[in-house]
């Protein structure tokens, strides 16, 4: 009932689905799928559609409402309605400008340094190798450790120009070690969330490769495919998707970033690290503007739309079968 | 594996994935032997790697000062509680989207997602006043909540990608042979889904354990977990990297149990060959 | 079988409804610094004398406990039942009617035994807001053996020229020492406390009389650049991003000649278990600039009562036990005279015990009386606060303002780019705020 082996040309169809059966497209479509299956799967989407509006649409209003005020924690009586005003506040800020522009440096770096180099890790995991789950375990273990606590260890242990074990390295190669936090500080920072994130990826790419099937690679092998073209043409396409959420998931969590950045740099030298997170938090946890911070917030809603729909527009093809 | 797998080959694999891996891990190996450093050790240079003198005085400190156990005890509930009931309500909601998808399904799926776009720094007085106002402040439940409701859309977006992985005529089969759709579920979605549910439970409950926004500003005490506990080794003035690691790793040790357990279920093996 | 079970249940009644004469639960929200770690080793010596009261402690990292404290308070969330505070948020909060005034701490509290200038910073009208556990101030520490070796004397009041001079005779950056260490990291409490108050030495001030900041004067102008320079000759690599526990691990490992910083770092730096240097370090004052105000600052970390709590008995209480002079007795009896919390009363810097092992108590009470928060600059400025100004404001400008002279250490903006900075970012922020028009 599933259509055989693939063609031996596998680059003339790249966009069949992966395990080469193509009957499956048509059972996947929706209108032909059951009534039965439809209701069903109707009423168990339900909940979790019905929880998460609700917590979207409170605090949405909330932070809204709060929006138009002039509210400062520490000053309650002097609440009153402004309108427009803190977005204007917000987004004349003169570090406005600056903080987008690291954030979308931030966030790109990210994601191309996980990416790039976790796809090539979850292939390696992905190997016999000896002692995998050992090795496994390792490179998920970055993960773990909480992101405050990883920065503080990078900044002071291994970074630090004076006492850090990279400085210790480059002066035993006679070289004068590299000042990270003052003269690279964003790249230090981009170093540190792509350590911490990149298990995440290779994680997420390792499981999706479980599911690679083998016979496919095997087939191609026994028709003279090099590692190369397995690579780009049996393993990458089925790793799109997985790619593509890697990529969605990860942006959401970046466009975020900010305990790594409060601790190591505190948005400094300057304006170097200050993102869009971080302009919010002074706004909203240092001078406790409430009525600026609801407005960065939206500003912030504003911008990840935005993002993410050219990310969608790029990847999001790949989310459908 | 079917594929003759050389000695040859499993060397190489094995050495190339054991240098990642050390370098990868590196910092927190050094993170780990730090904590049984004096302070004045920890910041010595030049640095020891192995040969200094090791003490458990960081352990006995941190155990002494906190109560590790209560707070381990806090983090295990929530997240774990979090997770747990974030994927009761997401394999349904995941199931019906993965299998039968509508002309909208990836537009819900990327509101889903966009949930989380507002910083959390921008919502943390409305929430506080809610939850003031609910009496969940500093209660597990209330972390629970926020916790859940947080990473829904991050545990849905995975299984809905491990899912949409697995062949579908394996499941037709299974429907021409009679099987209901709960039966189908049971005897044969799941022994396929294993290494996907384990993943995501793996990295949601990861998410949720080192969660420290939400935590720090929720709870105080009878509900602060582990990333309360490390908040307080973090000292403005005096040295506390030995005891920053120590109360770290301390930390990561129920998750490092937890990983080494359900990574083991990310094993091919599962027959997807076999159907002809 | 009807009148035992209603003797059982007359009982139980009894017993559930007699009331709670047991227990009153305090929670304290405090800073994680060795004084208080000590004071939550010594939670049952409280108890023990008030075994109707249970203490609860919530630690956190300084940044952490102060934004966790204001949002409960202002919110009204009611999580806390003692805060530990700083000088910087007495003084707004109790003019908020945020804190419960301070009157009943017993009879022999001898509230006139607190120095004078923390008693100053905590007060309001004469009314005492907050109890003072811990002060502090700063000064200079140096290396006895290296300015011996050099030929040098550290003078007891010692002039910033004499500093900058000293500083640059003793670097030897091959060797890997720095004349001296100051702190760069960006923060109001972290690089802005020092150049504060080395503004303050040098005639500078934060704002004039109508609330107009004064980055664009020739005093501010002198200060940073003097600071900038001082750091490029003397200072070591990553300065920027070196808050007080980088340089005092830097200290400790023998890297720094001069140390100008927190008085409470006199005790780490002389203590063998931490420091390499223990038995060779100096004080002095901070240094001046010849115009009456010394480069020093002036903080405590105090205790109060927020308004509305329905504990204010049982807090008192505690309050009066941490910050009374028996306490000081105890953690003295139980962990030595040097490890007293220091800076709040005069009878310990009278006491010879004391004096005897701590060789920088002199100095430091000599700091703390030397930082004026009510009159803290040359010229005349409408707020109080040393190295702050005790407006809500002030954290979020101080912010901004470290984050421009931080970037202007580490050479990415010119001195004079970082002022016009500052300039313009603290008169947008007190515009905003209503202090200008």
């Amino acid at each position: 009932m599933s259509a055989h082996a693939p063609e031996p040309n596998l680059a003339a169809i790249p966009h069949l689905a992966p395990d080469g059966r193509a009957s499956s497209q048509i059972t996947q479509a929706g209108p032909t799928a059951p009534r039965q299956m439809q209701l069903l799967a109707r009423a168990l989407l339900t909940p979790a559609v019905a929880l998460l509006f609700i917590w979207m649409i409170v605090p949405l209003a909330l932070t809204i409402y709060f929006s138009t005020l002039h509210y400062n924690l520490l000053d309650p009586e002097t609440q009153q309605f402004v309108g427009l005003e803190n977005f204007r506040y917000f987004l004349t800020d003169p570090a406005f400008l600056a903080s987008l522009q690291n954030t979308l440096v931030l966030v790109g770096s990210v994601l191309g340094l996980t990416i790039l180099l976790g796809i090539p890790v979850a292939l390696l995991l992905d190997q016999p190798v000896f002692g995998r789950s050992i090795v496994r375990l390792m490179v998920i273990a970055p993960f773990f450790v909480m992101p405050t606590v990883s920065a503080l260890i990078w900044k002071n242990l291994l970074m630090h120009p004076v006492s850090g074990l990279f400085a210790w390295i480059a002066k035993l190669f006679g070289a004068t070690p590299i000042d990270w936090f003052n003269d690279a500080p964003l790249f230090a920072i981009i170093l540190i969330v792509a350590w911490q994130w990149l298990p995440f990826a290779t994680l997420i790419l390792l499981t999706a490769l479980q599911s690679l099937d083998e016979e496919q690679k095997e087939a191609a092998e026994m028709d003279g495919a090099g590692a190369v073209s397995t690579f780009l043409y049996i393993t990458l396409p089925h790793l799109a998707r997985p790619i593509t959420v890697v990529i969605l998931i990860e942006t959401i969590f970046l466009l975020t970033v900010f305990a790594e950045i409060f601790v190591t740099t505190g948005g400094g030298p300057g304006l170097q690290t200050t993102n869009i997170a971080f302009l919010i938090y002074s706004q909203a946890l240092i001078q406790y503007d409430i009525g600026s911070a609801s407005a960065g917030g939206l500003v912030a809603v504003v911008i990840a739309n935005i993002v993410a729909f050219f990310l969608v527009r790029i990847v999001g093809r790949n989310l459908e079968a | 594996m079917a594929r003759v797998a050389t000695a040859r080959r499993v060397a190489i694999s094995t050495i190339s994935a054991w240098l990642v891996g050390f370098l990868i891990f590196f910092p927190i190996l050094w993170m780990v032997l730090t904590s049984f450093k004096t302070e004045l050790e920890a910041f010595a240079v030049p640095p020891s790697f192995l040969f200094f003198h090791w003490t458990t005085e960081n352990y006995a400190t941190v155990q002494e000062r906190s109560d590790y156990v209560h707070h381990a005890i806090n983090s295990i509930i929530i997240a774990g509680g979090s997770t747990l009931i974030a994927l009761l309500i997401a394999i349904p909601a995941a199931w019906s989207m993965a299998f039968a998808p509508t002309k909208r399904t990836k537009d819900v799926l990327l509101w889903m997602l966009s949930t989380k776009m507002m910083p959390s720094v921008g919502v943390l007085v409305p929430i506080y006043l809610i939850w003031r106002d609910f009496g969940l402040l500093d209660s597990r439940i209330g972390l629970v909540i926020i916790l859940c409701l947080g990473n829904l859309p991050i545990v849905i977006w995975m299984l809905f990608t491990y899912f949409k992985e697995i062949p579908k005529d394996i499941l037709e089969a299974a429907r021409m042979d009679g099987a209901t759709i709960s039966r189908e579920l049971i005897y044969v979605l799941t022994p396929m889904a294993v290494p996907g549910l384990a993943s995501t439970l793996l990295l949601n409950l990861i998410l949720a354990w080192n969660e420290a926004f939400w935590t720090l500003n929720l709870s105080t005490l009878q509900a602060a977990p582990l990333t309360v506990f490390i908040a307080s080794y973090s000292s403005p003035e005096g040295l506390f990297w030995a005891k920053l690691s120590a109360a770290s790793t301390l930390a990561i040790a129920p998750i490092l149990v937890l990983g080494w357990f359900s990574q083991r279920q990310l094993v091919r093996g599962l027959t997807f060959g076999a159907v002809k | 079988m009807k009148k035992v079970h209603g003797a059982l249940l007359g009982a139980a009644a009894l017993l559930l409804s007699s009331p709670s004469i047991a227990e009153t639960s305090l929670t304290i929200a405090t800073v994680n610094n060795g004084d208080m770690i000590r004071m939550q080793a010594l939670t049952n010596e409280f108890t023990a004398k008030n075994p109707d009261i249970t203490v609860k402690w919530v630690t956190l990292e300084e940044n952490v406990l102060r934004q966790r404290v204001t949002t409960d308070i202002a919110t009204k969330g009611g999580q806390f039942d003692i805060l530990t505070i700083g000088t910087y948020e007495v003084p707004i909060w109790a003019k908020k009617n945020w804190l419960v005034p301070l009157d009943n701490l017993g009879a022999d509290y001898d509230v006139g035994d607190l120095l004078p200038k923390i008693r100053d910073a905590v007060s309001v009208s004469g009314k005492l807001y907050a109890a003072p556990f811990y002060g502090e101030s700063s000064m200079t520490m140096y290396r006895t053996d290296l300015f011996q070796k050099a030929g040098l004397t550290m003078p007891e009041n010692p002039t910033w020229d004499f500093v900058i001079d000293a500083a640059k005779k003793l670097t030897d950056k091959e060797a890997g020492v720095y004349g001296i260490c100051l702190r760069g990291k960006a923060g109001w409490g972290e690089n802005m406390a020092f150049l504060t108050a080395m503004a303050n030495s040098y005639g500078a001030r934060w704002f004039d009389e109508k609330w107009v900041p004064q980055f664009d004067t020739p005093e501010w102008k002198k200060t940073l650049s003097t600071y900038v320079d001082l750091m490029k000759q003397a200072g070591p690599p990553g300065a920027s991003s070196n808050g007080f526990n980088e340089n005092l691990a830097l200290f400790n490992a023998g890297k720094c000649a001069m140390w100008i910083d927190a008085t409470v770092a006199a005790s780490f730096v002389t203590n063998p278990k931490d420091s390499r240097v223990a038995d060779k370090v100096g004080f002095a004052m901070a240094p001046n600039a010849g115009l009456g105000k010394n480069a020093n600052w002036l903080w405590a970390w105090n205790l109060a009562i927020p308004a509305g709590s329905k504990k204010v008995e049982a807090a008192e209480k505690f309050i009066s036990w941490a910050t009374s002079k028996d306490y000081t007795k105890l953690v003295a009896s139980k962990e030595g005279w040097s490890n007293v919390p220091p800076g709040t009363r005069t009878s310990l810097y009278q006491n010879p015990d004391y004096l005897k092992v701590a060789p920088f108590a002199k100095p430091t009470l000599a700091s703390i009386d030397a930082a004026d928060p009510n009159k803290p600059t040359v010229q005349p400025v409408p707020y109080v606060g040393v190295q702050y100004a005790a407006i809500p404001e002030f954290q979020g400008i101080g912010t901004a303002v470290g984050q421009q002279f931080s970037a202007a250490l580490s050479g990415s903006t010119t001195v004079d780019a970082a002022l016009s900075a500052a300039q313009s970012s603290t008169e947008r922020e007190m515009k905003r705020a209503g202090y200008i028009k």
